[in-house]
């Protein structure tokens, strides 16, 4: 990949042009400075121009409009802004867009199999462990991971998986919960709640 | 289509009708909904990332805004310079004090606070300049363009510093140099219950500030149409007071011209509740630029935001019986205000409201006392003023129990305050579970057979147990602005579809108040939850509920919503019985339909029984509305403590410690908590684990610490720590081992039986910490949090021969000298008072607007 | 939002392009690898590098390789997750392992390479804040300012060495790979470090760190041991790296202590080291051990905790590194 410049250290460099355009371009096609370039996003191909200094963050939520992911620090001290890409959860306030075109992102919005929730989905809900919702698509997203390379995790592991996401809502008790019990019915059993923790001891 | 697995609900029960319009048989148990687990109304939106945040949303030429904040702790602001930043290509809009001269506040007693600042600044992080433009650098770029002069003032940098400097003066009202309020209150015979006592401890505590840290960054988006209607979208708990400060710093813009949407909240525990100087400056920058503006804060301004924890300092004397029954409190608080009143006048009082309603204090005197210091505002975080006592108190009762040879749970119980009583200052108890709290969490902890001997574990630690308990309110007694009209206001639509919309203003913060309008109306209608549409927290669609605090959701929206909704009913039952020709007291509402009780197959569907009403009457909408019951406190400051009913909670906490570095870890909790009725298990649940997370944090690492220097002759004072990576807060592997009792003791002034939940579980995690501590190796934090290092402290003066503790001079220098002035003086119900103090001076009455 | 100020992003295809690059801009540049470090400290105006180069597509930094000696070469691009779950390192090098674990969150460990662990730029609370705030103390010497507030009389910067890594591989006498200009060279680990705040790397700007090479395992043990607030996101507020090589008959034969989070780089304990070699580890000689242990060390109020609290516990932490290489 060339170099790209950001708009105010080469305001003049030269647009980044697509794959496949025709050679011939009559006009630039995105502004100077800018990049264009097609990200994958759930499975969707999306044609952004953005300057390249612009984070995931920024891209995700002020050009493609998920605002699903979230950001409490813009600083990678807090977990709510954490996607997937190329299956891995990272912080996307700490990954550069650019560093993101070609390998498969996938958001909170894309979880949900068009109206089916996740397994994971589903916990968090019966178990009301989205109480403000804003620390959750992090969350989800960090703990789906571990859910697809261990059908059965350990309190301890799912503390650990969940070590770099801050909740200031639930004291963290009902999102393990809801992972053991995804993890339950992700295996096929019939799982439900525990009567401690839905009533109390 | 199916969204929620309907296997999960309860097979529907008939209910017959009641024939008081609202008062509920709190010991019914044929409910179909209330007190299962049902989804939360937006669980579905929350947890596929569809809920919309106030930063989630943008507006078509919406400009950004950036606030220029001062960088010096106290001045005066002489010169503003903004033509440069003006001038900076993007920049659309500019802003100074003097383009919002009105002063604003929360309270009315304390209107000190500007949006911009005109010709002060107090804190660092007050804002002075507001700049918009059409990307967020550049409004950022261009802040760092404008020139402020400043001519720097002496800092005031807190308790005692405040006290002994009357000059400079943060502000120009208050009661005397930087004290901005004093309050003195005497119930009973202070010196007759002293003289009864057999042991008396005085004891000094301090309880750092520490702040909310929702996930949330505070934003605001204000759009100010071209027909001259500004609509402010907002992460507040509080649109209502919003709207009242917009529409008095906006002025001459009439209020009914104001639309404040309070958007979800991503956490709020009080941080939220203030009107901000963001809000303001961003609809004030719509109104110049005529384009929607947002801002969202940084991390490190919601910390200039604050409004949290008070620091308190705290003196206690406590005489008790031999028994230890207590015979007298002489309680002083001393509370670090930072800047600005906020909510502080309240904050002050409840230091001192709620000692008597968790154990009787037959006598009782209350000093408290607040000051102005250049730290950013202090306001009301989860627990409002009432953890810092607490956390004194029940440490002291610890101690006592200690020097009494007897059982801390024992001491607790043997003082309960009683339930259905008047308390010595007039707080009207009712349902009163904390007895069956304390024997919950004795039996879950093993604490008869455990306490004081678990000692030495094979890793060398040691372990300990620890005990405490509170209470707190289920909602203010009194509205913030003194008013005659309701507290919270619900409005019901009946469509013929079938649906039920409700209207409200309350607003949820993930606590699940949208959910409890659901639950509670779908109870009466007898219909699905989760059918029904909540529209909430719109000044312009929905009547006013005061806002999201102090506890007050549940009981004053669920009051108002079970009134909307038995006024719906009795339309519907009108309608249904003129249909079947059944008499209407005789209709049951459940599972979707309204059916006669002596023959079931004999009804109709919801939907049915809807049209049937609508024809019947007419169009079908409904309101309710609640209002606290009257006081029966009638002395000046009696105001803060009243409220429809209190919640209990005990808690036991177990540590380990290592005795050669003070680090310690809390393996369990054990956590019961008197919520009258849970209206939904699951999310009452979650609130009190929420509680014990949020009181674990404050009593083991949360603090605002300030960073005060001096170099070449000027002071430097700034939050040390304003990220969420050095704010610490408990992460997962912090967080222990939860064991948790909802104990249900039924209010009558409760919907079902409701009173708060999650506010008063967060009180005794502080203090059961600090006992446990004490239990495991024998020293005392009489200092919150409960620091390694200052347990580290406690053991090294331990093991020096001095006395094992650590917190402020446990002496009459531990706090400072100020001068109370003369109490007023008020007679207990058992003396024959009547709620007014003696010797105080007349006042013309105030009528109700 | 906090967000990046702009620049020009590079990423070479080779090391010798990151190289010519780095020359070419000198100090306008700056390396990234994974971006946890470099993009906060942009954000918050510290590091405003205007020329950024990847070393994300430059071959050979992304592998693990273990040798037929058991010893093992690293790239600097390796994700300290993957490292964190080697076999092989879990098995040979569990203190290197478990100081890997130690680093901030797993979210920042799947980002975050070992290359920019090792040179992660020193920490302190006077420095790690926003421009905003930096502006009312009036800055400080690492960034746009003149003093240290840490030690306003000081001619120096006191900004701490953070990394967890860097304490042990030091103790093991690991060595690194520097590709520059001219060429390649290998130090030991230990020389890439300088006792300085600011310029706290030994290596020229334009060179580029490419591996880590870990020493066969054999007659000696390696620990690490944090000390800090919180079991996950915090960094070291002491980090005690210690490597012995024992004989036959226990006794210590050669002893490195390296004090993380106790100064601007990590700082042998020397005496510790004299008090141990000769000796068998037994309890008494291990706490004597610790108490000599923060005489060299430079604790001060920068970082989180009470500096005399940080201190007192210190010798018992490096008692405790040291009990874990018995």
């Amino acid at each position: 990949m060339p170099a790209v410049a950001g708009p105010a250290a080469q305001p003049h460099s030269r647009p980044f042009i697509r794959p496949g355009a025709p050679a011939i371009v009559l006009a630039p096609m995105t502004e100077p400075g800018k990049v264009l370039a097609t990200f994958h996003v759930n499975g969707e191909p999306h044609e952004v121009a953005f300057p390249p200094h612009k984070t995931l963050l920024e891209v995700l939520r002020e050009e493609l409009n998920l605002t699903g992911t979230k950001h409490g620090c813009e600083l990678g001290e807090c977990g709510t802004c954490t996607v997937q890409v190329d299956g891995v959860p990272i912080l996307s306030c700490l990954m550069l867009a650019v560093d993101a075109v070609g390998r498969p992102v996938q958001t909170v919005e894309g979880l949900a199999d068009g109206p089916q929730l996740t397994e994971l989905q589903h916990a968090l809900a019966d178990l009301g462990a989205a109480q403000c919702g804003y620390c959750t698509p992090g969350i989800l997203m960090t703990a789906e991971a571990l859910l697809r390379d261990n059908d059965r995790p350990t309190r301890e592991q799912i503390r650990q998986c969940l070590a770099g996401n801050l909740c200031r809502c639930t004291g963290y008790l009902k999102i393990f919960e809801a992972v053991e019990l995804a993890a339950a019915r992700c295996r096929g059993e019939q799982a439900e709640p525990s009567k401690e923790s839905i009533h109390g001891s | 289509m199916v969204l929620d697995d309907p296997t999960t609900r309860p097979a529907p029960r008939s209910r017959a009708r009641t024939d008081a319009p609202w008062q509920h048989d709190v010991e019914q148990d044929d409910l179909e909904h209330i007190g299962k687990p049902i989804r939360k109304v937006d669980a579905r939106s929350k947890v596929s990332g569809l809920t919309r945040f106030a930063d989630d949303l943008t507006l078509p030429r919406m400009l950004h805004m950036k606030l220029l904040r001062s960088t010096v702790a106290h001045a005066e602001i002489v010169h503003i310079d903004t033509r440069q930043a003006a001038a900076l290509p993007g920049v659309k809009g500019v802003l100074t004090g003097k383009d919002l001269p009105i002063p604003f506040g929360i309270l009315p007693v304390s209107q000190d606070e500007h949006a911009l600042c005109p010709d002060r600044v107090r804190f660092v992080g007050d804002p002075v300049v507001a700049i918009a433009a059409t990307e967020e650098e550049t409004a950022w770029n261009a802040c760092r363009l404008v020139e402020v002069e400043y001519r720097e003032l002496r800092t005031i940098g807190g308790i005692h510093e405040a006290a002994a400097n009357d000059e400079p003066r943060l502000h120009d009202y208050g009661v005397r140099g930087n004290i901005h309020r004093l309050e003195n209150l005497e119930f009973g015979d202070l010196a007759d219950g002293f003289a009864k006592a057999d042991h008396v401890r005085q004891d000094t505590f301090f309880f750092e500030g520490n702040t909310h840290l929702p996930m949330e960054q505070h934003a605001t988006l204000a759009h100010f149409d071209k027909d001259g209607k500004l609509t402010v979208w907002s992460s507040t708990q509080t649109p209502h007071y919003l709207h009242k400060a917009l529409a008095r710093t906006l002025h001459p813009l009439p209020a009914h011209h104001i639309r404040v949407i309070a958007c979800p909240n991503g956490g709020g525990f009080g941080g939220k509740s203030d009107p901000f100087n963001h809000e303001i400056a961003a609809a004030k920058m719509s109104m110049l630029t005529g384009r929607p503006v947002k801002i969202a804060l940084t991390r490190e301004e919601v910390f200039w935001c604050h409004r949290g924890r008070h620091p308190v300092l705290m003196r206690a004397k406590v005489g008790v019986s031999k028994t230890g029954r207590i015979t007298a409190l002489d309680f002083h608080s001393y509370l670090d205000g930072g800047a600005y009143g906020s909510y502080g006048t309240a904050s002050t009082f409840y230091t001192g409201a709620l000692q008597t309603v968790t154990y009787a204090v037959d006598n009782y005197h209350f000093r408290g006392a607040r000051f102005f210091t250049n730290k950013a505002p202090c306001g009301p975080k989860r627990g409002h003023g009432t953890p810092q006592p607490r956390f004194a108190l029940e440490v002291q009762l610890d101690k006592i129990a200690c020097d009494l040879g007897l059982d801390p749970a024992r001491i607790r119980l043997d003082n309960l305050a009683p339930r259905d009583s008047l308390t010595a200052n007039f707080l009207r108890i009712g349902s009163m579970g904390l007895g069956t709290c304390i024997e919950k969490v004795v039996a879950g902890s093993g604490w008869n057979t455990r306490r004081g001997k678990l000692g030495r574990q094979k890793n060398g630690r040691y372990r300990g147990l620890g005990l405490a308990c509170s209470s707190y309110l289920s909602g203010a007694g009194l509205p913030i602005y003194w008013n005659g009209m309701p507290h919270s206001g619900v409005q019901l639509k009946l469509d013929r579809s079938g649906l039920v919309t409700a209207f409200c203003g309350s607003t949820d913060i993930g606590q699940g108040s949208d959910s409890v309008l659901g639950w509670i109306i779908g109870e009466v209608l007898g219909i699905d939850p989760l059918g029904i549409k909540v529209v909430t927290a719109d000044t312009d669609l929905t009547p006013v509920d005061l806002g999201s605090y102090s506890s007050r959701v549940t009981v004053m929206t669920g009051n108002a919503a079970m009134q909307a909704a038995e006024r719906a009913r009795d339309i519907v039952a009108d309608g249904v019985a003129a249909k079947l020709g059944v008499p209407a007291g005789r209709l049951v509402f459940a599972a979707e339909r309204v059916f006669d009780s002596e023959d079931p197959a004999k009804g109709m569907t919801w939907q049915e029984a809807v049209c049937a009403a609508e024809a019947k009457s007419g169009t079908i909408g409904t309101v309710g509305s609640y209002s606290p019951p009257p006081s029966a406190a009638k002395f000046r400051g009696g105001g803060v403590g009243p409220s429809p009913s209190y919640s209990y909670s005990a808690a036991v906490v177990e540590v380990e410690v290592d005795a050669e570095t003070g680090i310690y870890t809390v393996p369990k909790v054990w956590m019961a908590h008197d919520i009258g009725r849970a209206l939904n298990a699951a999310v009452a649940m979650g609130q009190i684990e929420g509680s014990v997370y949020m009181g674990l944090g404050e009593a083991m690492m949360e603090e605002m610490a300030y960073r005060d220097r001096t170099h070449k002759g000027n002071r430097i004072f700034v939050h040390k720590i304003p990220s969420l990576l050095e704010y610490k807060s408990p992460t997962t592997l912090e967080m222990p081992e939860v064991v948790t009792y909802v104990v249900e003791d039924p209010d009558r002034n409760g919907p079902f039986g409701a009173k708060e939940v999650g506010q008063g579980p967060l009180l005794p995690m502080m203090p059961a910490v600090a006992n446990a501590i004490f239990d495991a190796v024998g020293v005392r934090v009489d200092e919150v949090p409960v620091s390694f290092e200052k347990v580290f402290a406690a053991l090294q003066a331990k093991q020096a021969g001095k006395e094992p503790r650590f917190g402020p001079a446990n002496d009459a220098t531990g706090v400072p000298a100020v001068d109370f002035g003369e109490s007023l003086k008020i007679k207990t119900p058992w003396q024959g008072g009547d709620g007014t103090a003696w010797n105080e001076p007349k006042r013309e009455k105030k009528a109700a607007k | 939002m906090l967000r990046l100020p702009t620049f020009t992003y590079h990423r070479p295809k080779t090391a010798a392009e990151a190289v010519r690059l780095a020359s070419e801009h000198g100090k306008e540049a700056m390396y990234v690898a994974g971006g946890t470090d470099l993009y906060p400290n942009m954000k918050r105006r510290h590091q405003v590098p205007t020329q950024v180069i990847s070393l994300q597509d430059v071959p050979g930094l992304h592998d693990v390789e273990v040798h037929g000696s058991g010893g093992v070469r690293i790239g600097a691009m390796v994700r300290l997750t993957k490292l964190e779950h080697h076999a092989h390192l879990k098995q040979h090098y569990p203190g290197f392992a478990h100081a890997v674990r130690e680093i901030s969150t797993p979210l920042l460990r799947n980002m975050g390479p070992i290359g920019g662990n090792l040179l992660l730029d020193t920490r302190c609370t006077y420095y790690d804040q926003s421009h905003e705030w930096r502006e009312s103390i009036d800055f400080c010497m690492k960034k746009d300012g003149a003093i240290c507030w840490v030690a306003p009389g000081s001619p120096r910067c006191w900004a701490v060495q953070s990394s967890d890594t860097v304490p042990v591989l030091c103790a093991m006498e690991a060595e690194v790979e520097l590709v520059g200009a001219d060429g390649t060279r290998r130090i030991k680990c230990d020389e890439l470090y300088r006792d300085d705040g600011i310029v706290y790397l030994t290596k020229r700007p334009e060179e580029l760190l490419t591996k880590v090479f870990l020493p066969p395992p054999g007659a000696w043990k390696a620990s690490y041991l944090k000390l800090r607030r919180r079991d996950t996101y915090d960094f070291p507020i002491l980090g005690v790296g210690a490597c012995l090589w024992l004989d036959g008959d226990g006794v210590v034969t050669k002893a490195n202590v390296r004090l993380g989070g106790a100064g601007s780089y990590a700082i042998p304990a020397t005496e510790t080291e004299k008090l141990l070699v000769g000796n068998q580890l037994t309890d008494e000689r291990i706490a004597a051990a610790g108490s000599a242990a923060m005489k060299p060390a430079r604790t001060m109020d920068n970082t989180d905790l009470d500096v005399y609290w940080r201190r007192k516990v210190a010798p018992v932490y490096v008692a405790r590194a040291l009990a874990a290489c018995r």
